[in-house]
């Protein structure tokens, strides 16, 4: 008796310690995370795991462009304090982690969470908990549900609509030849492959792949026997590179047409080493300024920033993607005023109209949660990846792919969103 | 025969029923810790304290079958995830959560006899090395059959809200404690009789118990089953508080965790099992808090299982026994102490 006695009052002891330090999140105006001089927002990322190569880069370039608005008055008065929570890419770690993020450390909004699998997962807990959750780093068409998820938004291209796109490049290009298809065996290959063949019709082959078995030997090689031409890859960085590299190694050769998501050059290059040379002519979409187009007033916005809080990383695809990130969730603070709620930002984010980085317009209306509209295609050439056609825009059903004529907008002369 | 060994169970039973207190006692005072814990603490230690009572089920399964029956079982991670899917697959067709917990047990037992069969024809590490394969072969399944299971993203599990009254969190407490209690409650009673017995007949000397006429198989799987259906138990918890399962929520990992849990809390004592589920929630946060106060957001993937080794490794050094067997041993000494006084009267 004595033992049960004294573990459970070790049980209330930890208990009680734990209580003096966890309500931390008392805020004026009764909005988590928001006093008159903080804005708390977290985020989950693969900062480890699978899918941890290239985008672990994404989150610290977030933070640093909100270092950088902090330093210049932050957003009315508030400065923007970013909290990362490592999930591996784990499903069930995502889980965990949101919950310490909502109900611990109290944050006004989920921002920019990364994965398909992994966001899909807390959907319901952070509708449950009525938590803004912002610019999901993926291309699902679950974030664009309003009626279901009222509060979810995406920031990526749907994945139906980048495959939409992709194909229709396909189709063009490589008439008449054996087209395939890899993906991940989740909502992000689904979803990818249904824009793919509402284009195409059915594809000659589809292989899928989980993160957690780096090997896709018996998919490539299943491709192969098939007598593919060209494949079609919805697969993030690392599962990229060794999809194009196994491909070499078996002594394949399609053409590879890879989703926006899968395709950082810089990413790739370093994840196949000596084999960096396999990437030639390789066909992506992107609708963000190109990390090496020095020449574009954002990219020297960005690299400005990254050069006073970042480290001075080196700028690729993956810090462009969080910094314009960072650079819509203050446009959407902005909007949403200086009395700030989680119901007024969500109001800011459905009123839509933001004009920034993109090539594409977002399409954020109150029927309308996915981010950005479209994309343009790209190709590497020695090494670099570079823009050719126009962009294109599309819906995920069956209407027509069709080029955009909205003209890039040019940052603000102090990098910040004027309110 | 019966009559001897009736005799031998009557004495046996006299002697632990001494220093032994009503575990019903223990039970109704501990449930009413729970439900004033879960008025006072924050949501997310509320939800941490619902997360130590779904383990609680699984560590107090394990340890019947590890440290009183003998059987090494690294695959209780894999019974976990079979009554996580069961219930998910239950909920998203019915979405009633009483009978589908329920369906998640007895399909856990089922699964639990059939490992439990191979099991008992196993000795030491070749036990190990089946249950080990069963703990590797989850997301294989879960990506060859990914039209059930949806491979690494896995399913959602459809739940009806509690009522508008009771927090989220408060009420996932309940459940998870009001299942961890009643399990305990159960084994409790079925370590004390004649099953407690036998499996430890068992564990010490299989020729011996067989002579004293215990089926040593029927023991053996009988011990597995009674422990699958603990985790099965565990598992289905764990789909409720999470709202989801996939593989990556019952890696090889977790089936380590849970052994080394008890084997840290004690072997064989369902206080150590709740000392292991506490580690099991509590070892994890602290190394987060560890890596995130070091500045190193990618140390928290991977400081935890670091940090439950050297946990390890300094108990089994300090405290062979566990950490239950820390206070026992004093206990033990004031006896004697106790016992030398009376016979120097």
């Amino acid at each position: 008796m004595k033992r049960t006695a004294s573990v459970l009052a070790v049980v209330l002891l930890a208990a009680g310690c734990s209580n003096g330090t966890s309500n931390s999140g008392g805020s004026s105006g009764n909005t988590p995370g928001v006093t008159d001089t903080e804005i708390v927002v977290g985020t989950h990322m693969p900062l480890t795991g699978p899918a941890a190569a290239g985008y672990s880069k994404i989150a610290p370039a977030t933070k640093a462009y909100f270092d950088y608005v902090n330093a210049n008055g932050g957003v009315n008065g508030r400065k923007i304090t970013y909290k990362i929570m490592d999930d591996g890419y784990n499903p069930a770690n995502t889980q965990t982690v949101v919950r310490q993020l909502v109900l611990q450390d109290k944050v006004f909004a989920i921002l920019n969470g990364l994965g398909t699998p992994t966001h899909t997962g807390v959907l319901d807990f952070l509708k449950t908990n009525r938590v803004p959750d912002l610019f999901v780093a993926s291309g699902s068409r679950s974030w664009n549900q309003p009626e279901k998820y009222p509060d979810t938004f995406g920031f990526n291209p749907d994945y139906t609509v980048e495959g939409k796109i992709l194909a229709s490049y396909v189709k063009q290009e490589h008439a008449g030849k054996k087209v395939c298809f890899l993906g991940q065996d989740d909502d992000f290959g689904r979803d990818s492959l249904a824009g793919i063949e509402n284009i195409l019709g059915p594809v000659t082959a589809k292989q899928s792949y989980v993160t957690s078995n780096p090997n896709v030997g018996p998919q490539m090689g299943a491709l192969k026997a098939a007598g593919c031409q060209v494949v079609m890859l919805a697969t993030v960085p690392g599962f990229t590179a060794l999809s194009i590299g196994t491909a070499a190694k078996i002594g394949f050769k399609p053409a590879f047409v890879v989703s926006n998501v899968g395709s950082d050059p810089t990413t790739l290059a370093k994840s196949l080493g000596p084999a960096a040379p396999l990437l030639e002519g390789v066909v992506a979409a992107n609708y963000l300024p190109l990390a090496n187009d020095t020449a574009n007033p954002w990219i020297q916005l960005y690299t400005k920033v990254n050069t006073q809080y970042n480290n001075n990383a080196e700028l690729d695809n993956n810090v462009v993607y969080g910094m314009s990130v960072g650079y819509l969730f203050v446009q959407a603070l902005q909007a949403a005023g200086k009395d700030l709620t989680r119901d007024k930002i969500i109001q800011a984010v459905e009123k839509g109209g933001f004009t920034g980085p993109g090539l594409v317009p977002v399409r954020f209306s109150d029927k309308d949660h996915s981010g950005y509209a479209g994309e343009q295609l790209t190709t590497i050439k020695g090494g670099q990846a570079a823009y050719f056609g126009t962009p294109f825009t599309t819906d995920d059903g069956d209407g027509a792919v069709t080029a955009s004529t909205a003209a890039p907008a040019v940052p603000p002369a102090n990098g910040i969103p004027a309110s | 025969m019966t009559i001897v060994r009736d005799r031998v169970a009557t004495t046996l039973h006299a002697l632990p029923g001494k220093r032994r207190i009503n575990p019903i006692l223990v039970v109704v005072v501990a449930g009413a810790i729970i439900v004033a814990l879960t008025y006072t603490l924050p949501a997310f230690r509320t939800y941490q304290l619902a997360t130590v009572g779904a383990y609680f089920c699984v560590t107090a399964g394990l340890t019947v079958l590890t440290g009183l029956n003998g059987q090494l079982s690294l695959g209780h991670g894999a019974l976990m995830a079979t009554g996580a899917y069961t219930l998910a697959l239950w909920q998203n067709k019915f979405n009633m959560l009483i009978p589908g917990v329920i369906v998640a047990i007895l399909v856990t037992t089922a699964v639990g006899a059939i490992i439990g069969l191979a099991a008992a024809r196993l000795r030491g590490p070749y036990l190990a090395g089946l249950t080990l394969a069963v703990a590797v072969v989850v997301p294989s399944i879960s990506s060859t059959f990914d039209g059930t299971f949806n491979s690494d993203q896995g399913l959602p599990v459809a739940l009806n809200p509690p009522p508008e009254s009771i927090l989220v969190e408060q009420w996932q407490a309940w459940v998870c404690w009001i299942a961890a209690l009643v399990t305990v409650l159960a084994l409790a009673y079925l370590t004390r009789g004649r099953f407690g017995r036998d499996m430890r007949a068992v564990r010490d000397d299989e020729t011996a118990a067989k002579l004293a006429g215990i089926s040593v198989a029927r023991t053996q799987v009988l011990a597995f089953v009674v422990s699958a259906a603990c985790a099965g138990l565990g598992g289905a918890l764990f789909a409720v508080l999470s709202q989801s399962v996939s593989p990556g929520a019952f890696p090889l990992t977790l089936s380590l965790f849970l052994l080394m849990a008890i084997v840290i809390g004690g072997l064989g004592r369902l206080v150590g099992a709740l000392i292991g589920a506490l580690l099991l929630v509590a070892l994890p946060a602290i190394a987060q808090e560890i890596g995130q106060s070091a500045g190193s957001q990618r140390l928290e993937g991977n400081l935890a299982l670091t940090f439950f080794g050297v946990v390890l490794v300094v108990v089994m050094i300090a405290a062979p026994g566990g950490l239950t067997s820390i206070r026992l041993r004093r206990t033990k000494t004031t006896r004697t102490r106790n016992e030398l006084k009376q016979k120097g009267r």
